[in-house]
């Protein structure tokens, strides 16, 4: 006795057949040419390195030792490796305050957008929006010809002679924070305006009624309540920033390295593909690690408005 | 003196707008600004001249890599925005399903994880494929680019299904209109804005990477972004302006039409 109910069942069962046969491609394209190689690399950073790079199949534990030790050659004790130590706090540090100076730049940005009228918003929206589909190359380069020792801030400072001789500017930890915050700072501005966007203004009018000063109405009604918003646009920055690798390897140069460049050094003339995966690995758990705090916010967030 | 009261007003904050947006497009404009110099030197501007516009025009190196990249860019957009077109199909417009928050998570999965761990992934992986299979052609960039590129043409092809009245393909079917028929005449035509937005994005994406282009290429497989990142790293002429300028012409020209095909959604 299947009856009306069985064939609703099986209507539905052919549905989602249908459904799983569609998403095939796109799963299939993504599981060969994205998600499943990072298999490949979580083994690989348990294996020996090969001499001219690449890996021989002997397991070892040193990838992962050399993300943080140093062996010592001659009496085989460990010590910490201070030049990869270093490079992890730059590439946290510079990326925490790339977010920060995006953010300080970008909340007000996104609020002057947000308050302009219907007509004129969507020019200045479009106007956040070029950069940010531009090439992030381009934009590095165009931040590089501005802050080089021949570039136009030094030769307007040298002109009227502010200065005798250049500013070394270039290749310095300020020039990556500058290039950075360049760069990823439509990324703050767009979620920012998004959840400002929705902004209840009554709200704030209220406040005002209280007699609050506009910094209170600041700090107590549109922080609170644009706070989705600040918290997307903060991870989106503080990741790419955290694995950047163009703009430290353009305006940094080969002594301030950040993470992705300290990866791409063991692929290339370090030959120890080993410690390039384990610190790849080492990488995404941290991205992973700010995903998840991005969600469990977000969804506490969600729970408490809707 | 006196400016009106306004609830919207917050001090400084103009300012700081008005100094963003300056900031924001000073250095694109410096840029462009110098690819027209008639002099050899970034730091003194010496007249106006389309010389290094000519001289990138005769580039061999520079026409190669502007084809290459615009080949793997058509190729790969299309793929990613058929598949993702798919996909968005399978995963919209239904109650919850076993697998369907996996999919969704499955999909965005390039846009989660650190450009560079994908570089380092493929190039590891591929080299692999390399010697297994002998071939070293475009296919890994191709592949390379068509995964990173399918969560770029999901996103705006989700949210105009998403978006989308479902009486129409109900009228479709009651009269007898076969399912293909009702996808053809129904559905993919209210769907097109989304997909030529998808697919926008997805090309975009594809000419500007750097990073995976960077490790998955084999030996004079250079596209135009890494080309140019292999001249930045040693001499910089005005020549790489010119590039720059052509380059961000054809990024404004794609924004714009993507910004004038979404606002006319309903």
């Amino acid at each position: 006795m299947t009856g009306v109910a069985g064939t609703i069942e099986a209507e539905k069962s052919r549905d989602i057949r249908k459904r799983w046969l569609l998403s095939l491609p796109a799963l299939l394209i993504i599981l060969i040419a994205a998600t499943g190689p990072l298999l490949i690399v979580l083994v690989y950073s348990f294996l020996t390195p090969g001499p001219y790079g690449d890996v021989q199949w002997l397991p070892s534990p040193d990838g992962w030792i050399s993300v943080v030790m140093e062996k010592d050659i001659f009496d085989g004790t460990f010590s910490l490796a201070d030049a990869h130590v270093s490079i992890f706090i730059r590439s946290v540090v510079l990326s925490l305050a790339t977010t920060v100076l995006t953010l300080l730049v970008g909340f007000p940005t996104a609020y002057f957008i947000a308050t302009r009228p219907e007509k004129t918003r969507e020019l200045w929206l479009f106007l956040i929006t070029i950069p940010f589909w531009t090439n992030l190359l381009i934009r590095t380069f165009a931040i590089l010809e501005i802050i080089r020792n021949e570039g136009l801030i030094n030769g307007l400072m040298l002109k009227f002679g502010l200065i005798s001789k250049p500013v070394q500017m270039l290749f310095t930890d300020g020039a990556i924070l500058t290039g950075m915050a360049y760069v990823y700072l439509p990324l703050m501005v767009l979620p920012l305006y998004a959840s400002m966007e929705k902004l209840d203004f009554r709200l704030v009018e209220a406040g005002y009624d209280l007699y609050a000063t506009p910094f209170k109405v600041l700090r107590k009604i549109i922080i609170p309540l644009v706070k989705p918003g600040v918290v997307a646009g903060s991870i989106l920055v503080f990741i790419p920033a955290l694995g950047a690798y163009v703009t430290p390897s353009i305006l940094g140069g080969g002594k301030n390295l950040m993470l992705g460049n300290l990866i791409e050094l063991q692929f290339g003339q370090g030959r120890n593909w080993p410690l390039g995966s384990a610190l790849s690995i080492t990488l995404m758990l941290i991205v992973m690690v700010a995903l998840l705090v991005y969600v469990r916010n977000a969804g506490s967030q969600g729970s408490r408005h809707g | 003196m006196a400016r009106a009261f306004s609830i919207r007003r917050q001090r400084g904050f103009t300012a700081i707008a008005m100094t963003c947006f300056f900031a924001l497009y000073l250095p694109i404009a410096v840029l462009v600004f110098y690819s027209f110099n008639a002099g050899e030197s970034l730091a003194a501007f010496e007249g106006i001249s389309l010389r290094w516009f000519a001289q990138a025009f005769e580039n061999q190196q520079v026409i190669d890599a502007s084809i290459r990249s615009l080949q793997i860019a058509s190729v790969a957009a299309i793929v990613a925005t058929i598949a993702a077109t798919m996909a968005a199909l399978a995963t919209t417009r239904t109650e919850p399903y076993r697998g369907l928050t996996l999919k969704y998570a499955f999909i965005n999965q390039p846009l989660m994880i650190p450009e560079i761990v994908t570089a380092v992934a493929l190039l590891i992986f591929f080299a692999r494929i390399k010697i297994w299979t002998g071939y070293s052609g475009l296919g890994y960039l191709i592949a390379a680019h068509t995964a990173f590129c399918i969560p770029f043409a999901y996103l705006p092809i989700r949210a105009r299904l998403e978006n989308m009245d479902l009486t129409l393909e109900k009228a479709a079917a009651d009269l007898y209109a076969t399912p293909w028929n009702a996808f053809r005449y129904v559905t993919l035509p209210l769907l097109w804005p989304g997909i030529l937005a998808g697919f926008m994005l997805a090309f975009v994406i594809s000419l500007d990477d750097v990073v995976i282009t960077e490790f998955v290429k084999s030996a004079g497989q250079d596209t135009l972004p890494t080309y140019m990142l292999g001249q930045i790293r040693r001499t910089i002429t005005p020549e790489m302006n010119a590039i720059s300028t052509l380059f961000l012409l054809l990024s404004v020209c794609v924004v714009t039409v993507f910004f004038i095909v979404n606002r006319k959604r309903v």
